[in-house]
């Protein structure tokens, strides 16, 4: 790992300018337990910008009417509005056209539409998922379901101890059964960035697809879902500065266009007689009923503001926070980092010794320092790292050198009010 | 509420020394709690004589507040009768829960030193366990949780 002498001050930090994007975020005022709010709970749900507030005001206040339907003028300025977010997104992520980027509820409505538009159609009994031991409970789940209700199987790639998926265990366990690959791009509780262009590639060398979970990727590093090649690429708005309740599949549209419907009702049919319903076209044929309009503009908002920032400036100073924090707690008696790979974003989970998490967020709470405790909604990598739970900290480009060094002090105090 | 204060010295000094921790030979009741929010989960057994719980001891996986608690409560209802038992696990739920008016009459002694937990949403869970689980000894249904739904008592501590 590329660690920074703790003695140089940070490079980079000096010309990104924390403080005036911090200025921006009004939540990021707030005292808490009389302290300065130091959020560090980034991997949950990022906060937003005022720039992306008022576009959800805007919206609210001078366009909104409901999309693909009226001819007056305020439901033409909602659809353009909201197909051009879509264009925002697709370019945001380089996707080839627009028509493969689907607005969805959030990255477990985009796995649940996979799982049922592709799996359900082209997974059969006997099948094989290949699925990740890093794998988010939303990338588990409904492909359990699957198996159940197919009679499918499902393998699971390993880890190492420091969290990094086993690349010749993966290659090995292809077989001709081998219907589908769910691999997540960064593990939310590891920070592991996994090498997911090449397992793309392996996969399709072997006429199979492959859904990428990008969760925790597309809020941190520039993401380019055609030289990945994936098949499939989900995200939240919620983790990347945009609202609740929205996020993004993207899908190749040969496959989008093979696949069957997820969800019935308006918007998704050509036709309908109680005779026969014709689907519409992508995007539409997974879109029904009347969408989060606003949410889905502000997503694009959201991805505007964090482009004029610029991704790769984001993953360098991120990088530089998570070195930063990296470098002091390995240096902690009594603190162990749970998840070393060399590739990773700015996520730290760890454990105290002799305290539980629990008792390490209420109490890290106190500072004003917010962290998530407990499994993560990653049971399996927990059992395999045997730690019950951690605490994580998760930074996001807003968070500062300062707040880091809140957040050791914060954990010197509860170590030391237990001791 | 300040947090620090509901990790007074009782509290701490119990999560550090917990009493009747560990396994009982040839336990009469026994049951294991889950708090499948955190992953924590600990097990209660027990030997009934007659009515009278003679002995009990704990052990499992928690944070401070739920180690203090069961190590509190198998002091407090070793000796005592089952229905007294049930009669603390229902005051004490009922005061992590807020719900309980301690300035009216009740058993729970220096047990209200958990009072506190009403405040923290999120830690209330971590209180009540060993006493779920207690409950659920006595009643010989062999796991019990705070969240799923064969949980005796996830009614009363659902919106908690
Ligand atoms: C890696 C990963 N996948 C999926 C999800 C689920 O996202 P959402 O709850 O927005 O659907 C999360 C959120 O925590 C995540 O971190």
């Amino acid at each position: 790992m590329k660690i920074i002498d703790s003695t140089l001050k940070p490079q980079f930090a000096s010309i990104f300018d924390v403080e005036a994007i911090r200025a921006e975020f009004p939540i990021l005022k707030l005292q808490v337990e009389n302290k300065p709010l130091v959020y560090l709970d980034n991997a949950a749900s990022s906060q937003m910008p005022q720039p992306v507030i008022d576009r959800l005001v805007r919206y609210q206040t001078s366009q909104h009417a409901n999309i693909n339907r009226g001819v007056h003028y305020l439901s033409e300025t909602a659809t353009a509005e909201y197909e051009d977010s879509r264009r925002k997104l697709q370019r945001f992520i380089n996707a080839g056209e627009d028509r493969e980027v689907i607005f969805t509820s959030g990255t477990t409505d985009s796995i649940n539409l996979v799982m049922h538009g592709y799996g359900r159609k082209f997974i059969g009994v006997g099948d094989e998922i290949i699925l990740t031991t890093l794998e988010h409970h939303s990338n588990i789940v409904p492909w359990q379901m699957l198996a159940e209700e197919k009679g499918a199987k499902i393998r699971v790639v390993p880890i190492n101890d420091a969290g990094e998926l086993l690349i010749d265990e993966y290659e090995g366990l292809f077989n001709e059964r081998t219907k589908f690959v769910g691999v997540l791009h960064v593990s939310n509780a590891l920070g592991t960035i996994n090498p997911i262009k090449q397992m793309i590639a392996f996969a399709h060398a072997r006429g199979v697809p492959v859904l990428i979970d990008g969760a925790q990727a597309a809020p941190h590093m520039r993401v380019d879902v055609q030289d990945l090649d994936c098949d499939f690429y989900t995200f939240s708005g919620h983790k990347m500065c945009g609202p609740t309740g929205i996020g993004i599949l993207y899908g190749k549209a040969e496959l989008l266009e093979r696949m069957q419907p997820f969800k019935g009702g308006g918007d998704m049919i050509m036709s309908v007689t109680f005779e026969k319903t014709t689907y519409n076209s992508i995007p539409h044929k997974f879109e029904a009923g009347t969408p989060p309009i606003a949410a889905a503009i502000g997503l694009g908002a959201a991805v505007d503001y964090l482009s004029a920032i610029g991704m790769d400036a984001i993953a360098a100073y991120e990088l530089e926070l998570l070195n930063y924090a990296t470098e002091q707690m390995s240096h902690m008696p009594g603190v162990r980092i749970i998840g070393t790979a060399p590739m990773k974003t700015a996520v730290v989970s760890f454990e105290v010794k002799g305290v539980h998490p629990h008792d390490i967020g209420t109490l890290l709470n106190q500072e004003g320092v917010a962290v998530r405790t407990g499994h993560h909604c990653v049971q399996p990598v927990m059992l395999r790292l045997k730690v019950p739970a951690t605490t994580r900290a998760s930074f996001a480009f807003y968070n500062t050198m300062a707040e880091v060094d809140t957040f050791i002090a914060g954990i010197r105090t509860v170590q030391k009010f237990f001791t | 509420m300040n947090s620090k204060s509901l990790y007074q010295e009782v509290i701490l000094d119990h999560n550090k020394k917990p009493r009747n921790y560990g396994a009982l030979d040839h336990a009469s009741h026994y049951a294991v709690g889950h708090n499948p929010l955190c992953g924590d989960h600990l097990d209660i057994a027990l030997n009934l004589e007659g009515e009278h719980i003679a002995s009990i001891a704990f052990q499992g996986e928690s944070c401070a507040i739920c180690k203090a608690s069961a190590s509190m409560m198998t002091t407090v209802v070793k000796g005592k009768t089952r229905a007294d038992a049930e009669t603390l696990i229902k005051e004490f739920r009922d005061m992590a829960t807020g719900t309980l008016n301690l300035d009216a009459e009740h058993h729970l002694g220096r047990l209200t030193v958990f009072a506190g937990v009403r405040d923290l949403p999120t830690r209330v869970k971590c209180a009540i366990l060993p006493w779920h689980t207690l409950h659920a000894a006595l009643n010989s249904v062999t796991t019990t949780s705070t969240e799923a739904e064969d949980d005796p008592m996830h009614a009363a501590i659902g919106d908690a």
